[in-house]
């Protein structure tokens, strides 16, 4: 399998030199994290895992205790904020990285504090007080700041958002995030490899089904088994559910925020129909807890495949008749059209991925790229355009969900008997694996090294709201305040995803 | 806009039967009274905060929206502000980077003051428990006066919260 890399041990200039060589051959950064092996070797190590279209490649730099690595944000911009969770989680610096401000850490634990060590004690002692936190500053006449959050105006999840505006227009905006940060990387290692994959769920609750596979396909390389085809075929089917959930969702959303609530009610009931099935074929409408290391503990039967069948034709058909509302509505063309660019030059400098990438011309779908079984039979059309602006990333949402229910159709009907799950051995002490899967919201990776006994040495969960979220800060210069809300729904990035 | 009439004519309305109150889930001991619509004879307003969930809960939150709950038909609105609310919906372990400004949420509401507690996570930390990160349930930082178990909660699960908590709610 191609995204199964080798995990390459490396030197500094080494580690440099994969960064430089990912980037020359068009590759971006997928995830940057680090580990405590003191208690093997003395050391800790940072990882970091790129993506090309010839397959994924892991590095591990080892470090001395007090040793820095060298800083990859030169070469790949989203490697910022990774570098400053890293330094929070466990106290490991990148060497010469400008941006140094803490990000996950508010001061709810201390600064010498540092939670992904082994030695961290689980209840740290009193908070800390929250630190003020520089936000950069935009100066001139008439420039004032408008600051939000981090409970926004409505059921969001929360983060702070710093606008400098003059007049209605943004000339600057700042994320703070954190806010939803729970220990994910932490926690994972009071689970065993076979129940992992329940925290997974959980990463990001509308990504759960993609978060599932990614961590089944992270344990069954570290295990060294395959998950039997039938379950394969039943986890496409729940992440192209869950990719037809969230886009209806989200097209009702974005109608809703340009003050088209027609939108949101009419999607919301397809949406409310499409779950329900779940709920019924399931046992739970968003399908957590349903794919696990080793194969799935869910199977299709009648009713329920005959049902999803039907409920496909409808939904395909309600959606068509309702996009040719959304293109005949001016006052939501009005809204949709330059609102919220993001060039492919951003898109490609911060490493989106996702349909808010493909929004933006950055033509990556791992479906297609990087097939894994069943779409290496079903074949994906990937839906790529680069106006990069709302109006696209509404209409890549309502190509990819047409597609989404094509595949579905196909899913069911070619989908092979068999088992659902192969038994899952304990694997070595060390051994590593690593899942990436297309979700919904774009490209979803876990890596997990095994301990002893089937547990858990480390598991590094990671959304592609990581590379967006930067993105977002670019997209939404130059627009007017009150946009913010409908690009900002229009990414729709995940806050827990990204907060772990 | 003649589609649009049309496309809501053929719709029709779905919106289905509101449930009961769910007496069992009250946790603390006032009386459950057959007054469930009382403080419906105005709209009864919640703000939402999500104290770091994993945002499954808030996806059946806005679910309460959609035509098949029609929760503003049963005169209940999400407000923006917690100063204009009667509730507090709450979801997720409470990460200690929210704890702050759960806390200033509550402060900032008027009487009665209600929280219901969504979810496992809002029970007692759910999955995440409590930790470094996390306060393991809102009841470890604001008083709760109704939970609803769940990982997440379906739509109906968390209405009926609702509802407990008005039902269970003194008399002003």
């Amino acid at each position: 399998m191609k995204i199964q890399p080798i995990l390459q041990i490396v030197t500094p200039a080494q580690w440099i030199e994969a960064a430089r060589s990912a980037r020359d051959s068009g590759g971006r950064l997928v995830a940057l994290w680090g580990t405590d092996d003191r208690d093997r070797d003395g050391r800790f190590a940072v990882l970091a895992a790129f993506a090309t279209l010839a397959g994924v490649s892991v590095v591990k730099l080892p470090l001395q205790p007090d040793e820095a690595y060298p800083d990859i944000s030169g070469l790949f911009t989203p490697a910022i904020r990774m570098q400053r969770a890293l330094r929070d989680l466990l106290g490991i610096e990148a060497a010469g990285a400008r941006d140094t401000r803490p990000w996950f850490r508010h001061g709810g634990w201390r600064d010498d504090e540092f939670p992904l060590r082994r030695d961290f004690e689980r209840s740290p002692p009193a908070r800390s007080p929250a630190s003020d936190y520089r936000f950069v500053r935009v100066e001139g006449e008439g420039v004032h700041e408008i600051a939000v959050g981090p409970i926004h105006a409505g059921i969001i999840e929360p983060g702070h958002f710093r606008f400098s505006v003059v007049g209605e227009k943004v000339l600057r905006l700042e994320e703070r995030l954190g806010y939803t940060h729970k220990g994910i990387d932490r926690r994972f290692q009071d689970f065993s490899i076979a129940e992992g994959h329940r925290l997974a769920s959980r990463v990001s609750g509308d990504s759960a089904v993609a978060f599932q596979w990614a961590y089944a396909q992270a344990a069954e390389a570290a295990c060294g088994i395959e998950a039997p085809p039938r379950a394969r075929w039943l986890r496409a089917l729940m992440l192209e559910r869950e990719r037809v959930a969230n886009h209806l969702g989200d097209l009702g959303a974005i109608g809703n925020d340009a003050a088209f609530a027609f939108a949101l009610s009419q999607f919301m009931r397809l949406k409310e129909d499409w779950l329900r099935w779940g709920a019924r074929a399931f046992g739970h409408r968003l399908a957590m807890d349903r794919i696990v290391a080793g194969g799935v503990d869910a199977d299709l039967a009648e009713p329920h495949a005959g049902e999803l069948l039907a409920l496909c034709d409808a939904v395909e058909r309600e959606v068509r008749e309702l996009r040719d509302i959304f293109d005949e509505s001016s006052s939501l063309q009005d809204r949709f059209i330059t609102a919220g660019i993001l060039t492919p030059a951003q898109a490609r400098e911060f490493g989106v991925t996702g349909l808010a990438g493909r929004a933006s011309g950055q033509a990556f779908d791992l479906r297609a790229d990087l097939p894994c079984d069943p779409y290496g039979v079903l074949g994906v059309r990937k839906v790529v355009y680069a106006a990069g602006d709302v109006a696209t990333r509404v209409k890549v949402r309502f190509e990819e969900l047409a597609e989404a229910l094509r595949l579905i159709g196909e899913i069911i009907r070619g989908m092979p008997a068999g088992a659902l799950r192969a038994p899952l051995p304990h694997p070595a002490s060390g051994a590593f694996g690593v899942g990436f899967v297309e979700g919904w919201r774009g490209e979803t990776f876990v890596a997990l090294e095994a301990g002893a006994d089937g547990s858990i040495r480390r598991c590094h969960a990671h959304d592609p709201s990581w590379q967006a979220w930067p993105a977002l800060e670019h997209a939404v210069i130059g627009n007017i305040v009150p946009d913010f809300p409908l690009i900002n729904k229009s990414f729709n990035l995940s806050y827990s995803g990204g907060d772990g | 806009m003649i589609p649009i009439m049309l496309k809501i004519l053929r719709t029709g309305i779905v919106t289905e039967q509101a449930p009961l109150p769910e007496p069992q889930w009250a946790s603390r001991a006032t009386q459950i009274q057959d007054e469930v619509l009382r403080l419906l004879g105005r709209a009864l307003v919640i703000r939402q905060v999500d104290a770091g969930s994993c945002n499954g809960c808030e996806l059946e939150i806005h679910a309460l929206n959609n035509p098949y709950y029609n929760i503003e038909g049963l005169g209940i609105r999400f407000a923006a502000s917690p100063r204009h609310a009667d509730m507090l919906l709450v979801t997720g372990p409470v990460s200690k980077n929210m704890e702050q400004a759960l806390r200033i949420a509550y402060e900032a509401m008027p009487d009665p003051k209600l929280v219901v507690a969504v979810g496992d996570c809002g029970r007692d930390g759910g999955i995440f428990g409590e930790g470094y990160a996390t306060c393991g349930g809102v009841h470890s930082v604001i008083p709760v006066d109704v939970t609803v178990p769940g990982c997440p909660p379906p739509p109906l699960a968390i209405l009926q919260g609702i509802l407990t908590a008005i039902s269970t709610a003194p008399r002003p």
